[in-house]
């Protein structure tokens, strides 16, 4: 009982927090005499969802494409790499080195090139939200799979157990808590990266439509995007966090 | 003539790195018979540990004979193995009765029957009512009953435990070396049991086996003639203390 309580008072604690930036906000454009293009008013930014041409539905829905695409890919593609890598002692020394240097390009200075490459579009976006996201997983993963204790390997073995009983019933789940703190990492990513791929080149998105309202010094328009595109990220990453609760016992996670 | 179940003949491990070769284990020369609970005593780099491992059929060995198993009593090297190491290493996303069952789980043994086994096995060692829980929800020496339990899952022949008490503190250890013994038993397995531990090695043991380290070799194989059931009452007997200082004196202690 006490437990739920202390839940309750931490949940109320964090709404009021909340609750409160945004009153200081409201307050500071209030007294202050903000002018509007500085700094909106809440009212002001919700307002702006109101202009039509703004397309806001169809925007948030190719960003929240962009981030969910290129961070579904990364994790599928990250994973996989590292299961590659603990199977193939070889084959992770040969390509891992190269990963880091890879890992070590600014994805942000690829923009151009991406464009060249592959024009403008949700594509090219989801492989910068792709190409930001893909490493932490494959080292977190790597890691977990290595972080087995030999004395627990011996244990399967002095019962003859094969490589992949040793894989599917110690590794892989032994490696979860750390893939899930590599997803974590790589959900807060993806987000930056699909907007800095929409800041580069795109003609759809809301970091598009920032740079469009940016010119006609609509800033409550700027800042419901910003609004939303932080949305989209909490909702990823709490879909992570509610998977984390679902598959990893509480002990085992890495905060 | 009747056979022992475990005979161990000039067994020699040698460890080859690049500066010279280490000699793990040499001239281990002793018998266990079924039902025994040996404790190999030594001190670190003596090479008990890799001698379990030996048996285990975890680690080749250079020379020397091992031989485990009798016409009475068979030995099936893929299932009558049971591991008990320093730490439980429970898996730590599985209830306790789960991680007890994964050897079993190797085996592909039926699992129906396992998990009646699995519950029978907890009682024994005095985790009944933990079943469900996660191992982060017990103590210590509560992960290690359960890891007991997870070492007799598949009703193997032979036990081995690597230090299993090790980790605990003094009195956890103390009232596991009892628990220890009323398992060995009520179970009726062989045992061998590693430590470092003197006074342990004396009151669990039927016999006791002395390794000594650099060199590694086998000092002394003695039968250990106290009563069983024992209690912590032999401690303070003549006899204990004779064999206790016979082992300090072997390691260079006295």
């Amino acid at each position: 009982m006490g437990g739920n309580r202390e839940m309750l008072q931490r949940y109320a604690l964090a709404v009021v927090s909340h609750l409160l930036l945004v009153v200081a906000w409201y307050l500071f454009v209030e007294l202050g005499h903000v002018p509007k293009f500085v700094l909106p008013s809440p009212a002001a930014t919700i307002q702006a969802l109101l202009v039509p041409n703004y397309r806001w539905v169809e925007n948030g829905l190719v960003t929240g494409a962009e981030i969910f695409g290129g961070y579904i890919l990364a994790v599928i593609f990250g994973i996989g790499t590292a299961l590659l890598f603990s199977w193939s002692r070889t084959l992770e020394m040969f390509v891992m080195p190269l990963l880091v240097s890879l890992n070590m390009i600014p994805k942000v200075a690829l923009g151009p090139l991406i464009i060249v490459w592959f024009r403008y579009g949700i594509g090219p976006n989801m492989m910068m939200a792709f190409a930001i996201c893909f490493f932490p997983i494959v080292l977190t993963t790597a890691r977990g799979l290595r972080e087995v204790e030999p004395d627990l390997i011996d244990l399967v073995r002095s019962v003859k157990g094969s490589r992949w009983q040793i894989f599917t019933k110690i590794q892989l789940p032994n490696a979860l808590p750390y893939i899930f703190s590599g997803m974590k990492v790589a959900a807060i990513l993806a987000v930056a990266g699909a907007i800095v791929g929409e800041f580069l080149g795109s003609d759809r998105g809301l970091g598009y439509l920032m740079l469009q309202v940016q010119v006609t010094l609509d800033t409550a328009a700027m800042f419901m995007a910003v609004i939303l595109i932080t949305l989209i990220g909490m909702v990823l990453y709490g879909i992570v966090l509610g998977l984390e609760r679902l598959l990893v016992v509480r002990d085992a996670r890495i905060q | 003539m009747n056979q022992p179940f475990i005979h161990l003949a000039g067994v020699k491990k040698v460890y080859r790195t690049r500066g010279a070769d280490f000699i793990a284990v040499s001239e281990a020369t002793f018998d266990v018979e079924a039902g025994e609970l040996v404790s190999l005593v030594g001190p670190s780099g003596c090479g008990k540990t890799t001698l379990l491992k030996i048996l285990a059929g975890l680690h080749s060995h250079e020379a020397g004979n091992v031989q485990i198993g009798s016409p009475s009593q068979p030995f099936d090297p893929s299932r009558d193995v049971g591991m008990v190491f320093q730490q439980p290493l429970l898996l730590k996303w599985r209830r306790v009765i789960d991680n007890v069952l994964l050897p079993a789980e190797i085996l592909g043994l039926p699992m129906e029957r396992s998990r009646a086994r699995a519950r029978d096995l907890l009682t024994l060692v005095g985790l009944k009512g933990a079943e469900d829980k996660f191992p982060y929800e017990l103590s210590g020496g509560m992960q290690q009953r359960a890891a007991i339990a997870r070492a007799l899952i598949h009703d193997p022949k032979l036990i081995l435990m690597d230090e299993p008490f090790g980790a605990l503190d003094a009195l956890t250890r103390e009232k596991m070396n009892l628990e220890l013994l009323r398992i060995w038993r009520e179970a009726k397995k062989t045992i061998v049991f590693v430590t470092h531990g003197i006074s342990e090695a004396v009151f669990l043991g039927t016999r006791v086996v002395v390794l000594t380290a650099g060199p590694a070799r086998m000092a002394d194989n003695f039968r250990v003639d106290l009563p069983h059931p024992r209690t912590l009452d032999i401690k303070t007997g003549e006899k204990f203390g004779e064999y206790s200082r016979r082992i300090y004196r072997l390691l260079g202690m006295e």
